[in-house]
């Protein structure tokens, strides 16, 4: 990590309230249990704040939280789903100045892009919020078997995942990697940007401000060079998403790797951030999917 | 599609059968087999080895064991066809080759079935029943998605070559599962059937030729382990489909790491069958027998932990065994038998082994009393009762007919052990209650969930597992994903 450049304040000069971004883990903001953060700065270098660099054992604690919130998130309706983001979405519209600050600062964007880049993030997640009660019905359907028998697939979450969001894009790539894991009835576990990481806490205070039970997004900030590999090689998190780690394919190899101990669903990197103003289609869904199929027999 | 185990007799004392042997005439076995490239059959550049008939211990035929160059030149072969032939013709050319091989599948079935049971140990009822129109059923199905793909929401563009490696357990099936969707959607194969199970796979590369199949669309490598990894890890290989055991799933998933392949994994489980006071017991009885004990228990989704309600526990299990004395046990190639030979020596051992785990972890073990041939490979249909969720017999997939029994009182504590495992493949559900076979349904994390019924599979049906049992799916619209891009 650069040093970034400081100041000196001048005598009648009011100091700001400096803010310690903390890490979002079931539902409340702990600092990291190791005790490290570090400075995050703009794109020119200039001191934003200080960010919880999360540890393993952030990790794990995180995986827990993830754990004990799947049950009730799988179990509820998708409609409910649906409306929990729906409402994050609102809430997002309700703090666009500080979602438009913290895009600008990390990102180095105009006031205009920075507005643009929060218009398509709260629209993506309408995007997502709608597909909660429809995805059922694009990829299950009922199998018209050779015999007497009711035969039906439908999607289920995989599980507990693990995302690692991309390092560039702080806010609309992180809803875009986000939101298609919760809007299908996942736990996410995810790990920011290391570099622009405060659209992510910011996102986080939305969430534990809105519907969203404790634990279905779990926060970490810090980068995934700590908790990575402990994610992709933890026997209870089912799934990995790599976007985070695209430029890195050692990295991503490794943790590929270490995945395949529980056989986890992995999304691999790719070989660099995708544009994420396109059309995301079904993938980051179906990718966290499992296809459950029941038979009964029919008769009389 | 048939049941695939009947009741033969019924009551306590089985009736005396004279012996219905299927005729093994209509077999005409060579003495050694090649490999299957590019359209000949060739001699492998390594060993060879010999095939079994697991029942007599009698030696079949000699098969070549392909090495890493032999499987260079299938993968070569299948790019070469995939490049000129086969992922340039039209999706409705390359579907009538498919029906094609779905009829003389038909028409060759008989002969098919019997050397599958002499190969296997199966019985030829099941291979005549069940394995066979199956696999012909999987062709007919795929043939007419052919040019109907951008219909099926996954794309057009098929992955390219298809490295596919299958188990000794559903030779014909398992190789029908792979070819016939990665076939349908312009893909080439070079597949690696079980080393104890080749020759079904090298009849129907006779059928491929047959059908006047394009040079190289199919390949056929025979060989054990060495030669599965070979295909796995060929760099011109873009897709690896394997079934077989969790652990070299596993090893798969841990070689494609890092690259561009494509990875569909098929592997083990340990599925609940969870039988509530208020099933209808005598059904409940047949699904039980058929789930562990269709095809000796060689079946990944085998209901090889049975869960039942304490209050019927009694009646059930008394139930279970007296049907249990019924079944037959011997010849593969009789018609009346329903419980053939084990596949090989070395899958005995393994039965053997964790049953006396079983005996020393404290289990009561219960088994069929009947005379088994003296040469060949035999375990008698056993249960283990007062099995806890710790015992071995109760997490390892055995592979064989054995089955744990276990108990619960509420669905709650029912759906708490089902799940309580690291695989995720199957599971079965026995009650006349129509919400709770729904609500079951949801809690259990299972791939297939076969509520009053067990072990059906159907072409247009996705087959597949949650958790370790691996990932993606076979059969159904949901087949082709894992061969598009």
């Amino acid at each position: 990590m650069t040093r970034t450049t400081t100041r000196t304040a001048k005598a009648d000069e009011r100091i700001d309230v400096r803010k310690t971004y903390k890490l979002y883990i079931g539902g409340a903001f702990p600092r990291s249990e190791s005790g490290y953060s570090y400075e995050v700065a703009d794109s020119r270098g200039r001191f934003l704040a200080n960010a919880a660099r999360a540890s393993r054992k952030d990790a794990r604690d995180a995986v827990v939280a993830a754990r004990k919130a799947f049950g009730g998130w799988a179990g509820r309706t998708a409609y409910n789903r649906g409306q929990i983001l729906y409402r994050v979405a609102e809430v997002m519209e309700d703090r666009r100045p500080q979602f438009v600050d913290a895009v600008r600062k990390a990102e180095g964007l105009t006031a205009a892009r920075a507005e643009t880049t929060l218009d398509r993030s709260i629209d993506r997640l309408v995007w997502y919020a709608g597909w909660a009660d429809k995805i059922a019905q694009v990829v299950g359907g009922a199998n018209p078997v050779a015999g007497p028998y009711f035969n039906i697939s439908s999607p289920e979450p995989t599980g507990v995942v693990a995302v690692l969001a991309p390092e560039q894009s702080s806010l609309l790539g992180l809803v875009s990697v986000l939101a298609p894991v919760v809007a299908t009835g996942n736990t996410a576990v995810l790990v920011t940007s290391e570099s622009r990481p405060l659209p992510a806490v910011t996102l986080a205070e939305v969430l534990a401000t809105s519907d969203v039970p404790g634990g279905v997004v779990n926060i970490l900030t810090g980068g995934y060079a700590g908790p990575g590999p402990w994610l992709a090689s933890h026997m209870d998190v089912n799934a990995i998403d790599l976007t985070g780690a695209a430029g890195d394919p050692e990295g991503a190899t490794a943790m590929e790797r270490a995945a395949a101990e529980n056989l986890k669903r992995v999304r691999r990197a790719p070989d660099a951030e995708p544009d994420w103003t396109d059309d995301p289609g079904l993938d980051r869904m179906t990718a966290f999917l499992e296809t459950k199929t029941v038979w009964h027999p029919k008769g009389i | 599609m048939a049941s695939s185990t009947s009741t033969s007799t019924s009551g306590g004392s089985p009736f005396e059968y004279a012996p219905a042997p299927e005729s093994r005439a209509i077999v005409d076995l060579k003495p050694s087999y090649g490999l299957f490239v590019d359209g000949d059959f060739v001699d492998g550049r390594g060993r060879s080895f010999k095939t079994i008939s697991p029942a007599t211990e009698e030696v079949l035929a000699e098969v070549a064991e392909a090495d890493e160059a032999d499987v260079d030149a299938a993968v070569r072969a299948a790019r070469r066809a995939h490049t000129r032939v086969w992922g340039r013709m039209p999706g409705k050319e390359r579907a009538k080759y498919l029906f094609r091989i779905a009829r003389i599948i038909q028409e060759r079935a008989r002969e098919l079935a019997v050397l599958e049971s002499l190969d296997n140990g199966k019985p030829i009822r099941e291979s005549r029943d069940v394995d066979v129109p199956t696999a012909a059923a999987h062709f007919f199905y795929y043939a007419g998605w052919a040019d109907k793909l951008e219909y099926a929401g996954y794309g057009t563009t098929p992955v390219g070559v298809a490295g596919q490696v299958i188990p000794w357990n559903f030779p014909l099936l398992m190789l029908a599962w792979k070819v016939a969707p990665a076939l349908a959607c312009g893909n080439t194969v070079v597949l690696k059937p079980a080393e104890t199970t080749p020759l079904t796979a090298l009849l129907f590369a006779e059928i491929c030729q047959q059908a006047d199949l394009p040079p190289g669309v199919v390949n056929i490598v025979t060989g054990a382990g060495a030669t599965g990894a070979a295909v796995v890890s060929h760099d011109d290989v873009d897709k690896v489909a394997f079934t077989g055991s969790t652990g070299v799933g596993r090893s798969i998933a841990q070689a494609v790491a890092g690259t561009r392949k494509k990875v569909t994994l098929e592997l083990g489980g340990k599925a609940a069958n969870v039988v509530f006071d208020d099933a209808p017991l005598d059904q409940a009885v047949e699904g039980i027998v058929d789930g562990i004990f269709f095809n000796q228990g060689h079946v990944c989704c085998a209901g090889s932990r049975l869960l039942v309600q304490e209050s019927v526990y009694d009646e059930l299990l008394d139930r279970l065994k007296r049907r249990m004395s019924t079944l037959r046990v011997g010849d593969p190639l009789d018609k009346n038998t329903d419980v053939g030979a084990i596949n090989s020596g070395e899958q005995l051992q393994r039965i053997r082994e964790l049953s006396e785990v079983g005996d020393a972890e404290g289990a009561e073990r219960w088994e069929v009393a009947c005379d088994l041939p003296t040469t060949g490979f035999w375990f008698p249909p056993t249960i283990f009762t007062g099995v806890s969720q710790a015992h071995r017999i109760a997490r390892e997939e055995i592979f064989g007919p054995v089955l744990s029994v276990l108990t619960f009182r509420t669905p709650h504590e029912a759906v708490e052990k089902a799940n309580n495992t690291p695989y995720g493949l199957s599971a079965g559900i026995w009650t006349e209650k129509g919400s709770r076979i729904l609500w079951m349904a949801d809690q259990l994390r299972a791939g297939v969930v076969w509520a009053n019924t067990f072990n059906k599979f159907d072409a247009t049906s996705p087959f597949g597992g949650y958790k370790e049992s691996g990932y993606g799916r076979e059969g159904g619209r949901h087949g082709l994903e894992g061969y598009l891009r």
